[in-house]
């Protein structure tokens, strides 16, 4: 089986080497980029999360990355953003006010808050493993616990309800969200402090909150499941639909 | 819900894993990528490796074994020891690290703990406190341990936290290798000062001390000698935690 090539966007030093490493060891053939035209060409680009919001949203824009990511994302094309990188496919944080983010996925980046097990304060940041469970449609990979190391997160898809859900109290699925505002994003939750996005997809995007390079046997198969899905081509039910409604 | 973690921790010195009892008496317990891929078979959440090297020239080795571990494992990796800059952390992280620990030189410097956590975001950013226990006090260590400080690990925790550490590894010097249980007593005085997660080290030697731990608020329990010898896996310790109502990943 030959190499899976994957562009990294370049947005930090921290955390580089076991984002190389665990692609790595899931059969990739990864190569380190911060030039837009790499990262807009390429086949398979992943962008890994360092560091906070506002900085990394200004070098991938002083770059140019940012635009060739954007291009990606809105056209499905096998697109990967872990931990910060996933938040960075939204418009906005909490952590860098009036930053604007990539804006390609609907919902907003607030910080933890509610409470922890029997009414103590929660634990902030969130660091450990936590388990993960598919939404309706999600389909990049099954339950599992996954490591987190988060202090920042969106609760639910859709602009007014991820910031009404500031408290963290939004129960059950996404439901009450209606199909426009999901813009044809499927998600994965998680549980602390309330329910929390633990992944967003898209055709060939992937967002995972969550580090599937430290993730053990479960992060490795997060990893092979997106590598090997097919090239640029959205593999989503959701992007099926999305066509046949224009 | 969280898992709390067990952690198995490697103390490493010119390359090789070494465990001592009160920080002394340094024994060879085995190679590190070896010993961190079997704990990761075992089912450890995290690996943490501790350089204890004496030299700066010792040192300069630790790099390596960063690098020879990520190899070998893909759960997270929390990496501590002469850290006394921004640009020594750099080398670790570049080398593979994915958290960074430091401790004596947030002592003589505590702008360091902000410096790297604006450099490489707080998660990234591990405050690791040496404490005994003097008259009641919760007596901040430095040097390994050798040195006490006019700090008390409560109030030091929280303003480390306040500063940008994500994470706190308390390790107590009076129980460290002596297999006679956590401090808790040190864990629920740091508890109930910060609230970031806190790495409770120093005393495991049954699967009860780690449950205990755990219930006394630490997030994550650390172990080296218990593992190193053989006595308990991994394994074994998480389904003692899950027996007694802590939630593991199993």
């Amino acid at each position: 089986m030959a190499a899976w090539r994957v562009e990294v966007v370049r947005t930090g030093v921290a955390n580089l080497a076991s984002v190389i490493a665990g692609l790595r060891r899931a059969g990739a053939e990864p190569a380190v980029t911060s030039d837009p035209a790499a990262v807009r060409d390429a086949a398979r680009v992943v962008l890994p999360g360092v560091g906070a919001f506002g900085p990394a949203m200004a070098e991938l824009e002083r770059t140019g990355v940012a635009d060739a990511l954007r291009r990606r994302i809105e056209a499905g094309d096998a697109t990967a953003g872990f931990c910060l990188g996933m938040q960075l496919m939204f418009g906005a944080s909490d952590e860098s006010p009036g930053v604007t983010g990539l804006g390609v996925a609907p919902g907003h980046v607030g910080r933890f808050a509610g409470a922890g097990p029997g009414g103590a304060a929660l634990v902030v940041p969130q660091m450990g493993w936590n388990r993960v469970m598919p939404g309706p449609g999600f389909d990049a990979f099954g339950q599992g616990h996954a490591y987190f190391a988060n202090s920042y997160r969106v609760s639910a898809l859709g602009g007014a309800a991820a910031a009404a859900g500031g408290m963290g109290r939004i129960s059950g699925s996404n439901a009450h969200i209606d199909v426009d505002s999901r813009g044809g994003w499927s998600v994965a939750v998680a549980g602390y402090g309330g329910e929390f996005l633990a992944a967003v997809q898209r055709g060939g995007v992937l967002g995972c909150q969550f580090h599937p390079e430290l993730s053990g046997v479960f992060g490795q198969a997060v990893l092979r499941g997106w590598l090997s899905r097919p090239e640029g081509r959205p593999a989503g039910a959701g992007r099926g639909a999305e066509v046949g409604g224009l | 819900m969280l898992a709390t973690r067990v952690i198995p921790c490697l103390d490493v010195r010119r390359g090789r894993v070494v465990k001592g009892v009160n920080f002394q008496g340094l024994r060879d317990a085995g190679d590190p990528a070896q010993r961190a891929a079997l704990y990761e078979g075992q089912g450890a959440d995290e690996i943490v490796i501790l350089d204890v090297s004496a030299t700066i020239e010792e040192r300069a080795s630790a790099a390596e074994t960063v690098r020879a571990v990520r190899e070998a494992v893909s759960i997270p990796l929390t990496v501590g020891g002469g850290v006394r800059s921004v640009e020594d952390a750099e080398r670790l992280l570049l080398a593979g690290a994915d958290k960074v620990g430091v401790n004596s030189a947030a002592v003589s410097d505590p702008g360091l703990v902000g410096r790297l956590a604006e450099r490489f975001g707080r998660q990234c950013v591990v405050i690791s406190i040496d404490a005994a226990m003097i008259d009641g006090r919760a007596v901040v260590h430095t040097r390994s341990g050798t040195t006490p400080t006019e700090l008390e690990a409560g109030p030091w925790a929280a303003r480390c936290a306040t500063l940008g550490a994500g994470e706190v590894l308390l390790t107590s010097i009076n129980r460290d290798g002596t297999g006679g249980g956590y401090d808790l007593g040190l864990l629920r005085a740091v508890r109930g000062a910060v609230g970031v997660p806190i790495v409770a080290s120093g005393g495991a030697g049954r699967p009860e001390d780690l449950v205990e731990a755990a219930r006394a608020g630490a997030d994550a329990v650390l172990a080296a000698s218990i593992f190193h010898d053989g006595v308990h896996t991994v394994g074994q310790v998480k389904r003692a935690l899950r027996g007694a109502g802590v939630e593991v990943r199993l």
